[in-house]
């Protein structure tokens, strides 16, 4: 008979205090309460708890000490603002792009793209490889990198295909947690919501690094230098590669490169979330430089894609995870052990979004096209920052609203502060984020005129 | 798997690596006056052995952060297909992965697959995110599917069901609210299951041990140490259980046999989890093959059930799967819900649309739902052909009086032949048969053609290797 085993944690104590040999359904309550009860900096908000200690267990739910999550603070908008019957609400929460008629858009090139799938015969569903598709993955590489890129042609670059940008910042957050010495990472301060909670449980610690000045309402590169300057040599670095999430407030490309420099001197690893390429300025090859900048050093880095944005493809959940590395042995070390992260997680990723992808990038005209489409995105976007800086102009809200035309990507970080947004919310039908942070993407010329009134009304009458 | 706990414990780099950290970059980078291109001009050397003239300290960093990094070994299983594409005899025969092929040994996309995915272009649908828990319209069917539209569970709203990447996704998924809201609590697993499934519990850091399962000397199951092994546990413990179609033996517990599974469980307060990746596909009859799920549901017992399109809707590439957890109350289920989306959202925010949609379409129109029957009636009875030829085949061929009727009784797309590791070695070394080493053969991958001829193999890899 084969011989049973057992995991190397079945006999080890829990990691969480106070451990329990036995596992009894009240010893496990009991100390779920604890760890409740303690601080817990990555679980947020735990309203109460709903199970007493004392009930019996014997009929009860195994289930009776879970609490009830929140909503999700980003994707939880969309949800308050499903429920809210008001004709003149307006969603400026979650990023997704919508056209001057307040639609969700599907590119054509996209439609193109899924129409050759349909028709061709030939096409299986068979398993993709655990890292992926891997036209895909090449493609997405060139698109990040530059066709030339000296990492590509020297094989030095491993990619592999991952859920959108989330699914890369966790396999890379999960890949580093076991296999790189330094397990801190640090974000800039503010960063988009769901980075904390993403390396967090990869096994990473995360910390700040200073970045967004609200008395400016750029960026404070100073502070920025200083904590970097600060930390651990080797330490994880993440970077927005361009339109920072939430402010739009991104380095100089000079800024760029002394960044470069100072992670360079001290060995710091760069980890880049990118997630707007193209959709930034209009151009893929602009909002990549900073990135370039740092592959073209012959250093190593990390890389997440999204194609949610630039290619409107956001449910698909399409992205890859690059990783730069010093040489063609490591790259592909690298790479079976991104596979090791991969298959316990969800065996290999979906197909759909991906081969939509693919199509697009391969093919010149198809490729031309959506550049276009995209250039057109992001115009519109650059333009609704202009009628809404104008407008608050016009009306002689107080304050200096140049931000709104500085700041660059989908995002404007307003600077009005929580209960401005909540007065903003219950008043005005306004949803957005409670740190100030709207979503220029949700924003027609005629919903316009009543974000102005909206933000006047909140910025006279609530401080 | 020793070698993702061996990737566990690789976390120091080599000497080098840490010397080149503190060896740092002392600035000097040349940048052309373009400003953002490097020539080929930087040197490694410790990239290949070569001695140089001059180490330029114009480089950045010489040595890889990532040099300590062991070279993983393949995917027992989907390695399996990686080593099958590589070679070039042409009698070779992948048996290895469990995905479907034709008597052609073609892959194959479902009519009713095809007919969905022309509906959803006709209408033009967007690509939003979904929310978080997935499309509403697939969780609906998809729980319906399982438990059935008219029981209590479903109409008193004690489901609490996500949409989850396939199989994988919804255990892992599983597997974070156990670690999370159980720590402590094992998981009990089958001796052998699915490969994947101790991976999967070793990253969500929850314990397992194994149960009894299969007998070797019967080919097939250890009920009493099955029982025995169950019972031993700690109170408490979530116990996996393969729905239908046991991966890899094929072996299933009879009806009787799943009462007193569910029996020693309700006993020792014991969580069943079930995975269900074949419904549908082991029988031919998607009521059948649920009806262990339903006898325990039917109990009022909680419990967890991961789904999986891959086999049975032929959606493997689309990832697309639901975990279901059945609790004792609505505010229980909504709960539980709530803590699933915020393990899911860390991890890939929301799930992918097409493969959900194709379901939500298949199961959710009468007229589709129906072709699908059919359609995956077709494919089950496929396999129970090919086993039943197989069979055929070895009992004329082999003349030592072996038994081989485990054949027969052993259901899904799976047959455990109880050939062991060297034994599949040959079957692979000498006569290009692809399976895993565990002695798993998947029938989905054999055409009748083909029966005669793995059948040699098999006698031959029997009675010819110890």
């Amino acid at each position: 008979m084969r011989p049973r085993s057992t995991s190397p944690l079945a006999h080890s104590s829990s990691p969480l205090p106070p451990p329990f040999s036995s596992s009894s359904p009240t010893d496990r309550r009991l100390n779920t309460l604890v760890r409740h009860l303690l601080v817990e900096n990555s679980s947020s908000v735990m309203d109460s708890i709903s199970a007493s200690p004392t009930s019996a267990f014997h009929g009860d739910s195994v289930f009776a000490h879970i609490v009830r999550a929140p909503e999700d603070p980003i994707l939880g908008v969309t949800v308050a603002y499903n429920k809210d019957p008001s004709p003149v609400k307006l969603n400026l929460g979650v990023g997704a792009y919508r056209t001057e008629e307040g639609k969700p858009l599907v590119l054509n090139v996209v439609r193109r793209a899924e129409q050759q799938l349909v028709n061709d015969v030939s096409r299986v569903k068979e398993y993709l490889p655990i890292v992926g598709l891997a036209d895909f993955n090449k493609l997405s590489a060139k698109l990040i990198l530059g066709a030339d890129s000296p990492a590509i042609q020297e094989n030095r670059v491993t990619t592999v295909q991952c859920l959108s940008g989330t699914g890369s910042l966790r396999v890379g957050g999960e890949f580093l947690a076991r296999h790189y010495h330094e397990r801190t990472i640090y974000i800039p301060q503010p960063t988009w919501g769901n980075h904390t909670k993403v390396f967090t449980l990869s096994g990473l610690s995360v910390k700040t690094y200073q970045y967004y000045d609200p008395a400016t309402r750029g960026l404070n590169f100073q502070g920025l230098l200083e904590d970097l300057g600060s930390a651990p040599s080797g330490a994880i670095v993440l970077l927005h590669a361009c339109a920072h999430n939430p402010t739009g407030v991104d380095p100089t490309l000079e800024q760029w490169e002394q960044i470069r420099q100072l992670i360079r001197s001290k060995a710091l690893l760069p980890f880049f979330d990118s997630a707007y390429q193209g959709f930034a300025s209009g151009s893929l090859d602009a909002d990549a430089q900073p990135v370039r900048l740092f592959a073209a050093d012959g250093g190593e880095c990390l890389i997440a894609q999204s194609y949610a944005k630039n290619m409107g493809l956001y449910g698909e959940r399409v992205g890859a995870l690059s990783i730069v590395c010093k040489t063609a042995d490591v790259a592909s070390r690298v790479e079976s052990q991104l596979k090791l992260v991969i298959r316990p997680m969800y065996s290999n990723p979906p197909i759909h979004g991906a081969s939509i992808v693919a199509i697009i990038l391969k093919d010149r005209d198809l490729y031309n096209e959506w550049t276009i489409e995209l250039k057109a995105m992001a115009d519109r976007i650059i333009s609704m920052r202009q009628q809404l800086f104008d407008a608050l102009r016009a009306r002689g809200t107080p304050g200096d609203w140049s931000h709104i035309i500085k700041q660059i990507g989908m995002f404007t970080f307003t600077g009005l502060n929580a209960e401005q947004v909540a007065f903003m919310t219950k008043e005005y039908h306004i949803y957005m984020t409670s740190d100030g942070r709207i979503s220029m993407a949700g924003l027609s010329s005629k919903t316009v005129p009543h974000l102005v009134d909206a933000i006047h009304a909140a910025v006279t009458r609530v401080v | 798997m020793a070698s993702s706990m061996l990737s566990l414990t690789s976390a120091s780099p080599s000497p080098s690596a840490s010397l080149s950290t503190q060896e740092s970059l002392k600035g000097k980078l040349k940048l052309r006056s373009s400003g953002l291109s490097f020539t080929k001009e930087k040197i490694n050397p410790f990239a290949n052995g070569k001695s140089f003239g001059r180490v330029s300290m114009v480089a950045a960093v010489n040595a890889s952060r990532f040099d300590g990094i062991a070279m993983a070994p393949p995917d027992p299983i989907l390695g399996v297909s990686e080593a099958f594409k590589a070679d070039t005899n042409a009698l070779k025969l992948n048996l290895g992965v469990g995905a479907y092929r034709t008597e052609e040994l073609q892959p194959y996309v479902l009519d009713v697959v095809k007919k969905a995915e022309n509906l959803m272009l006709e209408r033009g649908e967007n690509k939003e995110y979904l929310p978080i828990e997935g499309l509403a319209a697939f969780n609906k069917v998809t729980a319906e599917l399982l438990f059935g539209a008219d029981n209590p569970v479903i109409k008193e709203q004690k489901v609490a069901t996500v949409q989850g990447l396939s199989g994988t996704g919804s255990l892992r998924l599983a597997a974070a609210l156990i670690e999370r809201y159980f720590p402590g609590a094992k998981v009990l697993i089958s001796s052998p299951t699915w490969g994947n499934h101790k991976n999967i519990f070793n990253d969500a850091r929850v314990p397992w041990s194994e149960y009894r399962y299969y007998d070797p000397k019967t080919v097939g199951l250890d009920f009493e140490g099955m029982i025995a092994d169950i019972k031993a546990a700690p109170e408490g413990s979530f116990v996996l259980l393969h729905g239908c179609a046991h991966n890899p033996t094929g072996i299933d517990p009879t009806p009787e046999q799943w009462e007193k599974i569910a029996d020693v469980i309700q006993e020792k307060n014991h969580i069943p989890f079930f995975d269900v990746a074949y419904q549908g596909f082991a029988s031919g009859s998607l009521d059948a093959d649920a009806a262990s799920v339903r006898s325990f549901a039917a109990r009022g017992m909680e419990l967890f059930v991961a789904q999986s399109y891959s086999k049975n809707l032929g959606l493997y590439a689309e990832r697309i799967g639901a975990m279901n957890v059945v609790c004792t109350s609505a505010d229980a289920a909504a709960r539980v819900k709530s803590q699933l989306k915020r393990l899911a959202r860390p991890m890939y925010s929301n799930p992918p649309i097409h493969g959900a949609r194709i379901v939500a379409n298949v199961v959710g129109d009468p007229v589709l739902f129906n072709e699908w029957k059919a359609e995956m009636e077709l494919m089950a009875g496929r396999i129970k052909n090919v086993r039943q030829k197989l069979y055929d085949s070895l009992c004329a061929k082999d003349k030592s009086g072996k038994d081989w009727s485990f054949i027969l009784k052993q259901i899904g797309m799976f047959s455990f032949t109880g050939l062991n590791e060297a034994q599949s070695d040959k079957m692979t070394n000498k006569w290009h048969v692809y399976m895993t080493k565990d002695g798993r053969i998947s029938l989905a991958g054999l055409s009748l053609a083909k029966c005669e001829y793995l059948a040699d193999a098999i006698i031959d890899s029997f009675h010819n290797v110890s």
